[in-house]
């Protein structure tokens, strides 16, 4: 099978490439790359004009639920729903049932991911056992089978003690401390951002400081240790502020925002939609709009979805019982071409660093991923085209989503990623 | 007189002045009629409504049910401890299986901020919020409002204490709307533990200093305390609440002249009232009480495409 990506714009800002180019793919690799290549070399030809042609999207951030949420998703149709949405790799948290903290079940998820055939999954393990918060978990032995990182994802590390531990010892491994940032005895029971919202429709708030206070304690101890601490979904501006001046100060400290935190706010609650709620929750403006100051002014290193399906039953109820968090592979191109490319100015560029880039880099995928002999690891997106959101399409088996019906500038065309290739279809 | 606009009561924010002296004018009418030797006003009669409280309640539940029989309407209660939600049904379950009985109005009291919402979004019903959470309960806060007009002769420009847990409190939220939209100014008061964040962006002041707020008012409306949020650390004990902000013999004496006292019940005596006060001739709890079943067959009546011209001749 030998296909052509014809009239592309081939984006990868880590070899400095911006051209427009054709680019021929064989049984997985790029065979060729060139300003023009005869349809006649191909089996098969993908008309991109006007589309980026862009190293493959790598996700930080997702819950495949399996194993032991299939109800709401598997391997499977997560993979399928990461292609779909212009994913080409996809880190997959350790909170499942059993959780992600020994070598056994890493083996067993990378297992289905390979037999789902569909994007690359990189899994990351529990900080503690369980994710208990007590004892570290054989972080050594799920490295051998290929982790990415650890975190107790769906809960902070539970104590300054451990925290400090896991950074030290996960040095010699080189992989990051990735912390869900979440002060928990200042969120018990709540349900949205602490603000003038929560106080309006009388919802229990969770104060920002609850993220903020854990940023800091992180940082804190990972001056210390010199190890390398990831905060996932950040979402606040002090927390932003925090982790700007631990760069400044040359500490290993990255971060991921996710989309949703960077289109939406606090006000959106007063739907009383309970695919509003997620952790942390979505802030209120002055947080939203820092955020893509700290998009622009490069803190933020990687935009990760936080990719959090759940059954419908679980979100079609009271909004102070529902389950936390959206799904977000579909929808995360469509949302953020729309609103840092079109409405902030963002350069392509840049998204491509956000979204690829420095995620491969975090996850030590080699970057220079295009060029000839390679294999083809390529997300192709339209930044033009219109797209009104439909989750019919969606190939996730959840449906959790407030984007369901809004019209977007922005969409993934094409996904290749080795033999397989998907063309993207979100919208109408 | 115009018709009444809306299918549902989900709480005051979306109505607006004329919609509440609509419902006012149209409670004093039916007021009136109570008061007469027959008290039953059958517009309702062949009309059902269910009252599905999710979340235990005396006096709201009391106060509909009256309405709702002196309209002539057929009643159904539905309490959360007799339904099968403690099987485990969902609540939306609960809602289809109520809307195959096919109710003409749901009453709803529901712990959950948006549940009222919630059953309007999935029922083809129209739905009366009687408290969701700490979100509204718009029919307290129209019983106040007719309390205060009927009491003080208007319901513009009068300075409105309301006091206590605020924080947790669906009657301030729905007093806040009404009363701001009808134009007076609200001080709140309370521990700062209990009034919630950015509150004065509802057009409120805040005064922690509840003896000060006081002193010009010309209502004080006092709110229940729930001895749970003593353990949940909000004041150290019912006692020192009490001394703060406790609305005591000593702090009535400081009142304006005329001003009165309410509560929307059920008082704790000597935490945040104290029984010379709720007994005192300033106190109008007890009209409160009356009241709501007038505002209550109000809005039901409305609701259900009544007009007020149809009852006052």
């Amino acid at each position: 099978m030998k296909f052509l990506i014809k009239n592309g714009q081939v984006i990868d800002p880590s070899e400095g490439l911006n051209k427009k180019l054709d680019v021929l793919v064989e049984d997985g690799y790029i065979v060729m790359i060139s300003e023009s290549i005869d349809e006649n070399e191909a089996d098969a030809v993908y008309d991109v004009k006007g589309c980026v042609v862009a190293p493959g999207f790598v996700d930080l951030h997702a819950h495949l639920r399996e194993p032991g949420g299939e109800r709401a998703e598997t391997i499977e149709t997560a993979t399928m729903s990461a292609m779909n949405g212009g994913f080409t790799h996809i880190c997959a948290m350790p909170n499942t049932s059993p959780c992600m903290d020994n070598a056994a079940i890493i083996s067993l998820v990378l297992d289905k991911a390979k037999s789902a055939g569909f994007a690359k999954v990189l899994p990351v393990g529990a900080v503690s056992k369980n994710r208990e918060g007590k004892e570290l978990a054989s972080i050594g032995e799920m490295v051998e089978k290929g982790i990415v990182g650890v975190s107790d994802d769906g809960s902070p590390v539970a104590t300054s003690d451990l925290v400090k531990k896991a950074l030290e010892y996960c040095i010699p491994f080189g992989i990051p401390l990735m912390e869900h940032a979440e002060d928990l005895t200042l969120t018990k029971k709540a349900v949205m951002n602490e603000g003038f919202y929560s106080t309006k429709l009388g919802l229990k708030g969770m104060p920002s400081i609850a993220e903020d206070i854990i940023v800091a304690r992180d940082i804190i101890i990972n001056s210390y240790v010199k190890g390398w601490l990831h905060i996932q979904h950040l979402s606040t501006e002090f927390s932003l502020n925090l982790v700007r001046d631990a760069k400044s100060r040359g500490e290993k400290v990255t971060c991921e925002v996710t989309p949703h935190h960077l289109f939406l706010n606090d006000s959106y609650l007063e739907t009383f939609n309970t695919n509003y709620i997620m952790k942390p929750p979505l802030r209120d403006e002055r947080d939203r709009l820092a955020l893509i100051e700290g998009i622009k002014d490069g803190t933020i290193d990687a935009i990760a979805t936080d990719h959090a399906p759940h059954p419908n039953e679980f979100k079609n109820c009271e909004i102070d019982i529902a389950a936390f968090g959206i799904i977000g592979f579909e929808t995360a191109i469509p949302v953020i071409l729309d609103l840092l490319y079109h409405k902030h100015c963002v350069s392509i560029e840049r998204i491509v660093e956000l979204m690829s880039i420095n995620p491969a880099k975090i996850v030590k995928i080699d970057n220079e991923r295009i060029g000839e002999g390679k294999k083809a690891d390529l997300t192709v997106f339209d930044p033009d085209r219109e797209v009104t959101i439909n989750s019919f399409y969606f190939k996730s088996k959840a449906r959790n989503t407030p984007f369901n019906g809004l019209k977007l500038k922005g969409t993934p065309v094409l996904t290749v990623f080795g033999e397989r290739v998907v063309e993207c279809k979100v919208g109408d | 007189m115009k018709n009444f606009n809306h299918r549902h009561l989900l709480g005051i924010e979306p109505l607006s002045k004329e919609d509440i002296i609509q419902i006012l004018d149209t409670a004093k009418i039916f007021k009136g009629i109570c008061k007469g030797t027959n008290k039953k006003f059958p517009a309702l009669k062949g009309k059902l409504i269910l009252n599905l409280f999710m979340e235990n309640s005396t006096r709201t539940k009391s106060s509909f049910e009256i309405a709702e029989k002196r309209l002539g309407a057929d009643t159904l209660n539905f309490s959360a401890s007799a339904s099968s939600l403690s099987k485990g049904e969902s609540f939306y379950d609960t809602i289809k299986t109520l809307e195959s009985m096919e109710p003409h109005i749901v009453v709803i009291r529901h712990s959950s901020p948006g549940s009222a919402r919630f059953l309007a979004d999935n029922i083809n019903a129209s739905v009366v919020n009687a408290g969701d959470g700490a979100h509204e309960h718009p029919t307290q806060a129209l019983l106040d409002a007719y309390t205060i007009r009927e009491t003080l002769g208007t319901l513009e420009n009068l300075s409105i204490v309301i006091a206590g847990d605020i924080k947790h409190s669906r009657v301030v939220r729905s007093n806040i709307w009404l009363l701001k939209k009808m134009g007076n100014r609200i001080t709140l008061s309370g521990p700062p533990t209990l009034i919630p964040r950015d509150i004065e962006n509802l057009g409120v002041n805040v005064d922690f200093d509840f003896d000060r707020a006081i002193k010009d008012a010309d209502v004080v409306m006092m709110l229940r305390i729930q001895r749970e949020r003593m353990v949940e650390s909000f004041f150290p004990s019912l006692q020192e609440f009490n001394m703060l902000y406790g609305l005591t013999r000593k702090r009535m004496r400081t009142l304006k002249k005329g001003a009165i006292v309410m509560h929307p019940g059920p008082i704790n005596r000597g935490v945040e009232i104290n029984s010379e006060v709720a007994d005192s001739n300033r106190s109008v709890i007890l009209e409160q009480v009356s009241n709501g079943i007038y505002v209550r067959m109000a809005v039901l009546f409305l609701l259900a495409g009544g007009r007020i011209n149809e009852i006052s001749n």
